[in-house]
């Protein structure tokens, strides 16, 4: 394999960060792809950070959402916030999804800037008619005379054993929708990045975390801690490269994604994964332009199956790339039911590593693994 | 227990000594034992746990009082622009009818005869920094505000010229020049926009520090009798007086959601006592009375721009014609609709003007000919508008001019230097 790369990539700092990547020291930085760098960041201090920072730079932007203030955050990425920029500006709200998202929507139509954050995304469905029909909408209704640089965010899908009603993955949902954007990172990177641009976005954006990624640490380069980094709205992430089958994760599945390929490596598959970070927009190039080089596609995903964000990728494909599938596309997706509590079928109701490898052989056409080839 | 940070006491300081001006005079208790308190600085703490409200009848007392001394409420100029307001609103809506029911018109309709009392005797009182938020009965609201005509009729009609070039339509009038803020389809959607709005003018009070000399900029929510039972209106109560926001909350109560009469649908059908609920003065007045209605809002408006937070209004009103253009209107007692059409706000208004020798019949005559005309110019601009191109179709999803955070020039805007210009001191 590392043969190949050489031949494929040829010399020079290319082949060096392709060597750095494969480098066996730091298992976790290899999987992930990411050359070594000095620092580690969890994804609840980079979230924790780019907000810090938006707000440090533009007065307009405020926090609000239930225990964001004093309580530091139901989750902690809020934490110090109250400290530092007091009760006007980090707001603890009450028990009113309804009415404090229209407030929110309502204050970014007067040209403020809320970051308003959900306790988790399924209390989001009591607001939804503000997040689609109030801000989603008015830029269009309005003919552009009014827009809405509102930031919804808080943690998505499915943690651990929380039950149906606090699982759900609400981004095949959202990205339904025109007039939103919709954002899934996955790395510290990703956090602070793509929050940092949808704070400064100056349409409505939903910010879906992941509960278990927030205490995830991931290793940042200086351009990242930079106070002025962002990443674009709309741009994939290829976070390992590969020739024979791709893999579309978001969130919390493209560690898992990672996890899979590397086992595929293993039995001779090179898999390359995609890390969509944006759903929508959905970067339907980087997805179609990897599907030609490597002609077979797996997509993941958490949440249900029916309508779901896979759905849309395989369409995409049929529709731009076709003649390059070698073989049906394979997804991967959540269990068509409610989350259920107990352990055990919890386990089997969310995608695990092997779904995902078993996933990439079928796409393969391979039932057995292969000793590896250079 | 953490005091909320928009407190009264913050604003008290500064503003309640600039609150000269004029005031009407103390009101009469009621046999309920409703009684106003007077108004002053070290009255606020108390008057503010004691929130009462205030039935219209004292209001018509007090009227009484004014014309006795036979000084009318009203200046000349005044009266005729609120008459003007209120012709241009009930023109502009029969035309309205006229036009639908030649195919010129189409969708949804909802026309706001018979409450041009409130409309008027609302917004008229309203800067142009100030917000009116509006449900799907926004056509008079938008006028009220300043929209033109024209431009409310070329929307209607579905051409690019309209306030919101044909894209929104009869429920959803917008226009960023005048602060009004839609024109929402769903019942109480507008009530947590328009706090909003109102946190957004206390916010640049406060943290900002953009100050305007005459007080904080005021948003008026304007909702209906059924709308009163959803949960959003509470909620918005709730926040409002909680974080003491420059809102007023004005109920339409026309007693009909569509079909279901208000007494059917509500446990307890006396609006404005849920202000005092919620720690704010509930305020009921005769909707078909723009005096009544213009006094009672000059002390809510002022109330709100003072800083001295929310007011719930309720408005006891009535709409002439169905709840849309599609409505056959059955369910409705026609003793009901004549006892209402004899409370005709322009009609009262008129008879006022010419009692209180305020204006002649003539000079009358010759504001609603004024009117016409500008309707029916309005109908003929609407009429000779294009329709919007094919290619209007796919803009204004999102603000970037070419959608997905691509700036002007084409390329990624936070790939573009003045991105980042002003990033954190960190």
């Amino acid at each position: 394999m590392l043969g190949a790369a050489r031949r494929q990539l040829g010399s020079g700092p290319m082949l060096g960060q392709v060597l750095q990547r494969l480098r066996p020291a730091a298992a976790t930085n290899a999987a992930r792809g990411y050359s070594a760098a000095a620092k580690e960041m969890t994804v609840r201090d980079a979230l924790n950070s780019a907000l810090d920072e938006e707000m440090s730079a533009d007065p307009s932007v405020f926090l609000m959402g239930e225990e964001v203030g004093e309580y530091q955050g139901a989750y902690k990425i809020t934490k110090g916030l109250l400290d530092k920029y007091g009760p006007d500006r980090v707001l603890d709200t009450p028990i009113t999804e309804a009415g404090f998202t229209g407030i929110g929507v309502g204050a970014a139509y007067q040209g403020l800037r809320p970051v308003v954050e959900f306790m988790t995304f399924n209390f989001s469905m009591q607001a939804i008619d503000h997040i689609i029909n109030s801000a989603a909408k008015s830029n269009y209704m309005s003919a552009g005379q009014i827009s809405v640089p509102i930031v919804f965010r808080g943690p998505n899908g499915a943690a651990a054993g929380v039950g149906a009603q606090h699982s759900q993955c609400y981004a095949a949902w959202y990205a339904h929708v025109p007039g939103l954007k919709v954002l899934t990172p996955y790395s510290a990177e990703d956090a602070r990045g793509l929050l940092k641009a949808a704070i400064r976005d100056p349409d409505p954006v939903i910010f879906l975390e992941n509960e278990l990624l927030y205490g995830e640490s991931f290793p940042v380069s200086a351009e990242v801690l930079d106070s002025s980094f962002c990443l674009p709205i709309g741009k994939a992430k290829i976070e390992r490269e590969g020739k024979d089958v791709t893999i579309t994760a978001f969130s919390k599945m493209v560690g898992y994604a990672l996890q899979a390929a590397e086992i595929l490596s293993k039995e001779g598959i090179s898999a390359e994964v995609i890390n969509l970070r944006s759903i929508r927009p959905l970067d339907r190039a980087a997805i179609n332009a990897s599907v030609r080089k490597t002609n077979r596609l797996v997509t993941v995903e958490e949440g249900f199956p029916q309508h779901g964000v896979g759905a849309e990728i395989c369409m995409s494909v049929v529709e731009e790339c076709f003649e390059y599938l070698d073989a049906p596309v394979e997804r991967i997706a959540g269990a068509d039911v409610p989350m259920p509590y107990a352990a055990n079928i919890e386990r089997m109701a969310v995608p695990q590593v092997d779904d995902i490898v078993r996933a990439a052989k079928r796409a393969c056409y391979r039932a057995v693994p292969m000793a590896a080839t250079a | 227990m953490a005091a909320p940070s928009f407190t009264a006491a913050k604003f008290l300081a500064p503003v309640a000594a600039r609150s000269g001006g004029e005031r009407a005079p103390p009101l009469p208790a009621t046999g309920a034992g409703f009684a106003r308190p007077r108004r002053g600085a070290q009255q606020q703490q108390t008057r503010l746990r004691t929130a009462l409200a205030v039935s219209s009848d004292v209001l018509a007392g007090n009227k009484a009082a004014q014309a006795a001394s036979g000084q009318p409420a009203v200046t000349r100029e005044e009266a005729l622009e609120l008459y003007e307001d209120m012709v241009l609103g009930r023109v502009f809506e029969d035309m309205c009818a006229q036009m639908y029911y030649r195919g010129k018109m189409f969708g949804f309709v909802h026309l706001y005869n018979g409450q041009e009392a409130v409309s008027t005797g609302f917004i008229k009182l309203l800067n142009q920094a100030d917000c009116v938020v509006s449900t799907y009965r926004d056509h008079v609201h938008a006028l009220s505000k300043g929209v033109p005509a024209r431009s409310v009729m070329a929307e209607l009609f579905g051409k690019a010229t309209g306030c919101c070039r044909g894209q929104g339509g009869s429920m959803h009038m917008f226009s960023a020049p005048h602060n009004l803020l839609g024109g929402f389809a769903f019942i109480g959607e507008g009530i947590p926009v328009a706090t909003g709005a109102a946190f957004a003018a206390k916010y640049r009070h406060e943290v900002l520090k953009q100050s305007s000399p005459d007080g904080l900029d005021v948003t008026l929510a304007f909702f209906g009798d059924g709308t009163c039972n959803n949960g959003q209106f509470f909620e918005c109560l709730n926040m409002a007086q909680l974080w003491r926001l420059p809102i007023v909350f004005v109920v339409e109560n026309n007693l009909w959601a569509i079909g279901m009469s208000h007494i059917r649908a509500t446990s307890d059908p006396e609006i404005y006592k849920k202000g005092p609920a919620f720690g704010m003065p509930g305020v009921h007045v005769d909707g078909m009375d723009v005096l009544k209605v213009r006094e009672v809002a000059k002390e809510a408006i002022e109330r709100a721009r003072r800083g001295e937070g929310p007011t719930l209004v309720e408005c006891e009103t009535y709409r002439f014609r169905g709840h849309s253009l599609a409505d056959p209107d059955e369910l409705r007692k026609p003793d009901e609709k004549s006892h209402y059409a004899a409370r005709d706000p322009i009609t009262a208004l008129k008879k006022y003007i010419i009692e209180q020798n305020l204006a002649t019949e003539p000079e009358l005559k010759s504001i609603e000919k004024k009117i016409d005309d500008v309707v029916e110019e309005a109908v003929e601009f609407a009429d000779a508008s294009p329709h919007p191109p094919r290619s209007q179709l796919l803009e204004n999803v999102f603000a970037d001019p070419k959608g997905f955070g691509i700036g002007p020039d084409g390329k990624y805007r936070c790939e573009d230097p003045k991105f980042t210009q002003g990033t954190a001191q960190v």
